[in-house]
């Protein structure tokens, strides 16, 4: 990642605009949630309103943490796979595979080639039902009804793709130290196939009914515009720093991981920095993650899918840092191992934490429906924050 | 003295309550076919799913009449800080100003409440502007802040569109050089396209413009898409309604379809030559019947029109609105009246 | 003059921007729709949908270990050990473990199949029946009876795509 000098004058400016509640000077606080339709779930933010400009905003997190990297403490290596599932509900197989990752390195033991290439595809996979379900509920926040009903229905057609590979539509658990559960069932090459082209057609929808929506580009261009040095400072990642024109993505860039370095990808960005520029990059990512899975069905390996690893498995002593590039951004786990069935410790880095850290920031000033867009277009999922 | 009773009984009154009955019967009928058919069944095919389609048996067309009487049974709860009289009073103005409207849509040449009401174009448009006046009170009676929000949103949206929404009828006002509902109906059924009179002559073919003003101001008046920033479910929840239960949210659902039904039937009057139909003579007898249903069929391909535009575009910012109002539309307006004054003058 | 044509690009552009989003809804509503009436008619689910554990009870020996590896112990065994008479004349009597309970609450139940996994003799199954809901959540702990009824519908495990390894045993 490239390195960014940040004044200093514009984290003072944050200061200055913090929240104060209890003075009265006639703003409006208004409570956002925690039970708000637009906040996917229990987000609460506390806005000062002066009219129905943003004077001042907070963001109230918490609502749902379910304590997992405690719970990490106390479960075996194969039992936290299926509680991680549960961080990032809508890409919970990209959640799995960093951890299995940091396990498997912290062993010295490799999954099969085949392995690999089927986890790559079903991280691309989650990470198209992630982002179409984005496409959708952004054109949902924003004011149109069509958008999400469209973002629900194509993402039926991945789901199904890994449902029948793993056997859950959003809690896989297919990923196993030193490979994945099973094989693929007879027959899923060809039907995938079939569902990445209904994506890409489906991204043709979205192009047609949403993007270039004058009324869209109207609400969406110049709100929320993240500065790419300001960004990298508060650690926002993924699609929402790429979209401010940061050329970083960690499955080029980062550690090699996965068969990426295999395909012929490409990284999008966007110069713009600002709610539409988010959207056109997740767009952008949804259609060049199909033609990966293509690639990947073409250039399936042959073999087996499981090397050789004990019955119990017991990681010995070290600590190990993957991060991986997730759907909402830059996900990773520290593991500390002792030589248990459980690891001592582990840090979960969530993508969503970090990138809705920045808020406050760039609702300073911005009108209240515009709240609701940036929001949107920032793309957090609760349990990624709380985990 | 008996004689004034039997006057008042069998005379006017009776005329009037029975009339009342029947626009009161005619609003929620109105508001039922609409919303059946549109928000239930086109914007479930839009969005390539079936809606309901069990109750009632045929494609779930009992859903809507279900939910009415689902609403009635309702508890009716008021906010513990709510102004209670004026959060009560709030829903049967929206619905009023609904009725007040439905009056002198004209159905046939006797079909109609108000016969011959000389400012007709002018009263419908005043009385459509009472319903902000339900919207304010439902917000500021909630005592609820999005509730405020939402009904001073669509306070300001009313002063925006108002003004685009009068300017763009009186284009045709002047080529009919009346205001009169039933006579521009006659004028677009006598008239003629360059001396060949078999279609009449719909305004909407020299109003083009104005029809097109006059659909996107009445999509503002009806807070629907791209202009429902008063009730904006996503960002205001529900707006000025977010308080409302029961039967007082089912009169804010009636007032919302009925009025888009009234709308629908106005825009078809002013543009399309509303209840008459080619071939048929406007005086004849049977268009009592027909003209009806002429109307109708006309209405709901105008309220297709409207529709298909709210379930396909996001909303705009209120601010956004407002400049789209000042700067393009009354501009457009007064241009259009401007041209339509001088062709009057010239021909 | 160039910033009037712009202005008349960016007008058409605009128009175009409205009348596209028109075209896909109109389009989307004369296409049928993709709604599956759920009652009326079913989509089946795939051969390896984690809808519901079933239980194979003769194969059960009571050795706990679903029990202990499940991540949140949603699953309750209880079992005794009876002599049963020898299977050879003048043998020693064989101790044997019995199953009195075995039950899962799918209040609790993560779908996350480690049981099925763990399981040295092959007594768990995966069934994707999914009709099982119930309208109090305490009538979601199912006992061994019900979960074997669930063992009729577990389906035959389906090939594998080409280019698997081919395994030799099961």
């Amino acid at each position: 990642m490239p390195k960014f000098e940040v004044d200093p004058a514009v984290h003072r400016g944050l200061a200055d605009a913090r929240l104060n509640v209890e003075i009265d000077n006639g703003d409006m606080i208004l409570n956002l949630g925690p039970q708000h339709p637009a906040t996917h779930g229990t987000l609460r933010l506390v806005v000062r309103l002066d009219g129905e400009r943003v004077v001042a905003s907070d963001v109230v997190i918490g609502y749902m943490h379910r304590g997992y990297e405690k719970l990490t403490e106390y479960r075996t290596y194969p039992q936290i796979t299926t509680l991680i599932n549960r961080i990032d509900w809508l890409s919970s197989f990209a959640n799995e595979v960093p951890f299995v990752h940091a396990a498997e390195q912290l062993m010295g033991i490799e999954a099969p080639p085949r392995a690999e290439y089927i986890r790559t595809a079903l991280t691309e996979l989650s990470r198209i039902a992630t982002f179409l379900l984005f496409l959708g509920e952004m054109g949902l926040q924003v004011g149109a009804i069509t958008p999400a009903f469209y973002g629900f229905r194509d993402r039926e057609y991945v789901l199904n793709a890994i449902e029948s590979a793993t056997g859950g539509r959003f809690h896989p658990n297919f990923n196993r130290i030193g490979g994945l559960k099973d094989d693929l069932p007879w027959g899923w090459i060809a039907e995938t196939r079939e569902s990445m082209r209904k994506v890409l057609k489906s991204c043709d929808e979205f192009e047609d009914l949403v993007v270039s929506n004058p009324i869209f580009q109207k609400r969406t261009r110049g709100i929320g515009i993240i500065p790419a040095e300001l960004g990298a400072s508060y650690g926002v990642s993924g699609s929402n720093l790429r979209a401010s024109g940061v050329d970083w993505d960690l499955r080029r860039d980062g550690k090699p991981y996965l068969v990426y370095n295999d395909l012929d990808w490409k990284v999008w960005t966007h110069s713009d920095g600002d709610s539409f520029a988010r959207y056109w990059v997740r767009l952008q990512e949804t259609r060049e993650s199909a033609r990966m899975v293509l690639q990947l069905l073409d250039v399936m390996p042959s073999g087996p899918v499981m090397t050789k690893v004990p019955k119990i498995i017991k990681v010995p002593e070290g600590e190990v840092w993957v991060n991986t590039e997730n759907p909402l951004g830059e996900m990773g786990y520290y593991v500390i191992s002792k030589g248990a069935t459980g690891p001592f410790r582990v840090k979960i880095r969530t993508a969503s934490l970090s990138n809705v850290s920045i808020a406050p920031w760039l609702l300073r000033g911005v009108y209240l429906p515009d709240i609701i867009t940036v929001l949107a277009s920032l793309y957090f999922i609760l349990g990624d924050i709380d985990k | 003295m008996r004689s004034l009773a039997v006057d008042i009984w069998g005379g006017w009154a009776t005329t009037l309550g029975i009339k009342t009955l029947i626009v009161m019967g005619l609003i929620p009928v109105g508001a039922l076919v609409l919303g059946y058919t549109f928000l239930l069944k086109m914007m479930s095919h839009m969005q390539s799913r079936l809606g309901p389609m069990d109750p009632g048996g045929f494609h779930g067309w009992y859903q809507l009449i279900g939910d009415g009487i689902k609403f009635i049974q309702k508890e009716d709860i008021i906010p513990e800080g709510a102004d209670k009289r004026v959060f009560k009073m709030a829903p049967a103005i929206v619905v009023l100003s609904t009725f007040l409207m439905f009056v002198v849509l004209p159905g046939g040449p006797d079909f109609v409440v108000a016969k011959d009401l000389d400012v007709g174009v002018f009263y419908a448009l005043a009385v459509s502007s009472l319903s902000v006046i339900g919207v304010l009170m439902a917000g500021w009676a909630s005592s609820n802040k999005y509730a405020l929000l939402g009904s001073l949103r669509a306070a300001a949206q009313l002063i925006a569109y108002e003004l685009p929404l009068v300017l763009a009828v009186i284009g045709v006002v002047i080529q009919a050089g009346t205001m009169n509902l039933q006579d521009i109906v006659r004028f677009q059924a006598s008239g003629e396209i360059f001396g060949w009179d078999g279609l009449g002559l719909p305004l909407i073919l020299t109003q083009i413009v104005g029809f097109g003003l006059f659909m996107i101001a009445a999509q503002a008046e009806l807070s629907q898409p791209p202009f429902d920033m008063p009730v904006a479910e996503s960002e205001l929840v529900a707006g000025y309604m977010v308080e409302y239960t029961g039967f007082r949210f089912l009169f804010f659902f009636i007032g919302e379809f009925g009025t888009a039904f009234v709308y629908a039937g106005l825009a078809a009057t002013l543009f399309l030559g509303g209840w008459s139909v080619p071939f048929i003579d406007v005086d004849a007898d049977i268009m009592n019947v027909v003209g009806p249903l002429v109307l109708f069929a006309k209405i709901m391909l105008v309220a297709f029109l409207m529709f298909w535009a709210r379930f396909t575009y996001p909303r705009f910012r209120e601010d956004q609105l407002q400049s789209l109002a000042w700067k393009w539309l009354i501009p457009i307006a007064l241009a259009n009246i401007l041209v339509t004054g001088a062709l009057k003058v010239a021909f | 003059m160039g910033n009037n044509v712009s202005k008349k690009d960016a007008f058409a552009k605009h128009l175009k921007g409205m009348l596209g989003g028109l075209r896909v809804t109109l389009r989307t509503m004369l296409k049928p729709a993709v709604t599956v009436q759920y009652p009326h008619e079913q989509e089946a689910p795939p051969t390896r949908a984690r809808g519901v554990i079933a239980l194979l009870e003769e194969n059960c020996t009571v050795c706990m270990l679903c029990a202990r590896q499940c991540p949140d112990w949603c699953i309750y065994i209880e079992g005794h050990k009876e002599k049963r008479p020898a299977r050879r004349e003048g043998g020693k009597d064989r101790t044997v473990s019995v199953l009195d309970r075995f039950d899962i609450d799918y209040a609790l139940c993560m779908y996350c199949g480690i049981c099925v996994e763990v399981c040295p003799f092959d007594a768990l199954h995966w069934s994707p029946e999914f009709e099982y809901s119930e309208s109090s959540i305490a009538h979601l702990l199912h006992d061994k009876d019900k979960l074997g009824e669930w063992e009729a519908t577990v389906p035959v495990a389906e090939p594998l795509e080409i280019g698997a390894e081919v395994k030799g045993k099961k």
